[in-house]
């Protein structure tokens, strides 16, 4: 009896691992039947780098660079602020502070990591949009500076929990060596630590921006949605996410909108794979 | 121990499967988010007046709510615009035949902030502006300052139909479009917010939006004719030159519950509850 228990518990786990991956391939061949069909319309060069994001005009043009250098700008942006941060702080944590403030600072980015990211746009557009604008001088405050600003918070705890992780593994031997050589601090973190962690520290980075280029709700609210190719940071962006979440309403199932809205997706998946693809070799490299 | 567990899910499962198949008294009103306020107004007073049957109205846009009539999920589509040539095919495909019937009018009121010296503007110069052929204020008579044009997003009807009447002037081979740096917010109320907020912004929607943090702008045909005002009297009037009907689209011919529905919303009484919510009556 208690082996059949046993048996049964077996099964249904390996169920459960065989059916994440069955779900991921599902979804993918779902995105493939319904995005590949754009390319009936349009050719894949004139979809990915054509400037004009027109979708409901007649002949719709779906051009989709505007889309892709949005993200990258915003992603991009996020990424210039998160990281020095992030790994600062990662090293705050790690090696510097006492017990009792690494305690409560650990505490606080996980809180970070649990606000919405709707109310974390909505806190953005009447507090961080208006300061961008007056700041800067702009006409208008909806800029993919304040997306990278906001998508920055949102990067933060992933980036600050994986390269601590990183940090607290390596080898105690390595610290004591430095200092037994009589190495300060500093540059037991600098020469010894962050090298030693490197590949953790890169996996974290790469999840963290992964976070950022899929995330949606908040950019749509603050980045302004015009789809023209950024010239600077300062001014408005559309990305990709915003763009499927602010058009799939208006797609009639089966038309060219809802394709070219489900090639954007393949677009998508295509970068985070590549993101994710690209940490798991860090990651594995550290091992 | 385990069957009743999986009793439990097969009576759970019919409970569920009951409650989507459709019932005769309750309906589904998706659609224009311009109209979701007279839609909840009308299904509330509906509501009140004949308890025991129940409507749920939600917005999305005009887009959204057609979407899912041609798809089978709702009733009626509450829509800004009339439903395009495509969209019929797509539907009949399915076996769906939409129904139109205007149950109100809109005049779309051009905002700007109260700030802005700018009070009156032609069609053209508003084509001009939101096209992005001009592009300081100075060129209309404000001051030295770039124009933020602010646009509704592509599912809004309002979006659609301020293309189709303001940029492209009723002519079906203008191939005018937005500027590209035009900003698509999400609602009316983004919109109002933006303009409340920002000296250089310029936007549109429905009148009801209007309050005293945004200036309406009072518009003319062409530079012959006289500035009108965006207030009630003069969209009954026809007078004010920006004004749209708003449509109902159902499956066919309206008949039991939706078909009372739409007579409410026709009567003496639902036409009042359409001026309450800032709309126009069709019915004088």
């Amino acid at each position: 009896m208690r082996k059949f228990k046993e048996f049964i518990i077996e099964k249904l786990i390996l169920l459960s691992g065989l059916a994440s991956i069955f779900f991921v391939i599902l979804i993918f061949l779902f995105l493939l039947k319904e995005g590949l069909a754009v390319f009936n319309i349009v050719s894949p060069f004139n979809f990915l780098f054509g400037r004009s994001w027109y979708p409901i005009s007649e002949p719709p043009q779906l051009g989709i660079l505007p889309l892709i250098l949005g993200s990258l700008l915003v992603t991009v942006g996020a990424a210039i602020i998160s990281i020095p941060i992030g790994i600062g702080c990662a090293i705050y944590i790690a090696e510097v502070a006492p017990l009792k403030i690494k305690e409560i600072l650990k505490a606080g980015i996980e809180l970070l990591a649990a606000i919405p990211s709707v109310v974390l746009g909505f806190i953005g557009m009447v507090t961080l949009v208006p300061l961008v604008k007056n700041v800067f001088h702009l006409p208008t405050g909806l800029t993919a500076l304040s997306g990278s600003i906001m998508l920055a918070f949102m990067a933060m705890p992933t980036i600050v929990s994986i390269a601590e992780d990183a940090l607290y593994s390596v080898p105690k031997n390595y610290k004591e060596g430095a200092f037994a050589l009589g190495a300060t601090h500093w540059q037991t973190i600098w020469r010894v630590m962050l090298p030693a962690a490197s590949s953790g520290i890169l996996a974290a980075v790469m999840l963290g921006i992964g976070r950022v280029i899929g995330e949606t709700m908040a950019v749509m609210m603050i980045t302004g949605n015009a789809a023209v190719i950024p010239a600077s940071i300062l001014v408005p962006v559309r990305t990709l996410t915003a763009t499927i979440a602010a058009e799939m309403g208006e797609a009639v199932v089966g038309g060219e909108h809802y394709f070219a809205l489900f090639a954007i997706g393949i677009v998508l998946f295509v970068i985070s794979f590549a993101i994710n693809v690209t940490a798991d070799l860090f990651l594995h490299r550290r091992q | 121990m385990f069957r009743k567990t999986l009793l439990m899910v097969i009576t759970l499962l019919f409970a569920v499967s009951a409650f989507a198949a459709s019932n005769d008294n309750s309906m589904q009103i998706k659609g224009s988010d311009t109209m979701v306020n007279l839609g909840q107004a009308w299904a509330e007073k509906y509501m009140e007046a004949n308890p025991g049957d129940f409507i749920a109205v939600t917005g999305g846009g005009s887009g959204t709510g057609l979407s899912s009539l041609i798809s089978g999920t709702c009733d009626i589509a509450m829509s800004s615009r009339n439903i395009k040539e495509k969209e019929i095919a797509l539907a009949q495909k399915k076996g769906i035949y939409p129904n139109e019937t205007t149950v109100a009018l809109d005049g779309l009121a051009v905002v700007v902030n109260p700030a802005n010296p700018v009070g009156k503007l032609t069609i053209d110069q508003l084509a001009a502006i939101f096209t992005g052929k001009i592009s300081n204020w100075s060129e209309v008579g404000g001051k030295d300052e770039k124009i933020v044009i602010l646009s509704r997003e592509v599912n809004s009807g309002t979006h659609v139909y301020f293309k189709e009447h303001i940029l492209r002037k009723n002519d079906p081979a203008s191939r005018e479009e937005f500027a590209p740096s035009a900003l698509l917010l999400s609602s009316s109320q983004a919109i109002a917010d933006e303009v409340a907020g920002n000296t250089a912004a310029i936007g549109y929607y429905g009148m009801g939006y209007i309050s005293k943090n945004q200036k309406p702008v009072a518009i003319a045909k062409d530079d012959r004719s006289e500035y009108i005002e965006p207030v009630i009297e003069n969209v009954v009037s026809g007078r004010y030159p920006i004004s749209r009907p708003l449509f109902f689209y159902t499956n066919g011919t309206p008949e039991a519950l939706v078909k009372k529905f739409v007579e409410f919303a026709l009567s003496k009484e639902g036409q009042d509850i359409v001026l309450a919510t800032d709309f126009v009556p069709v019915k004088k």
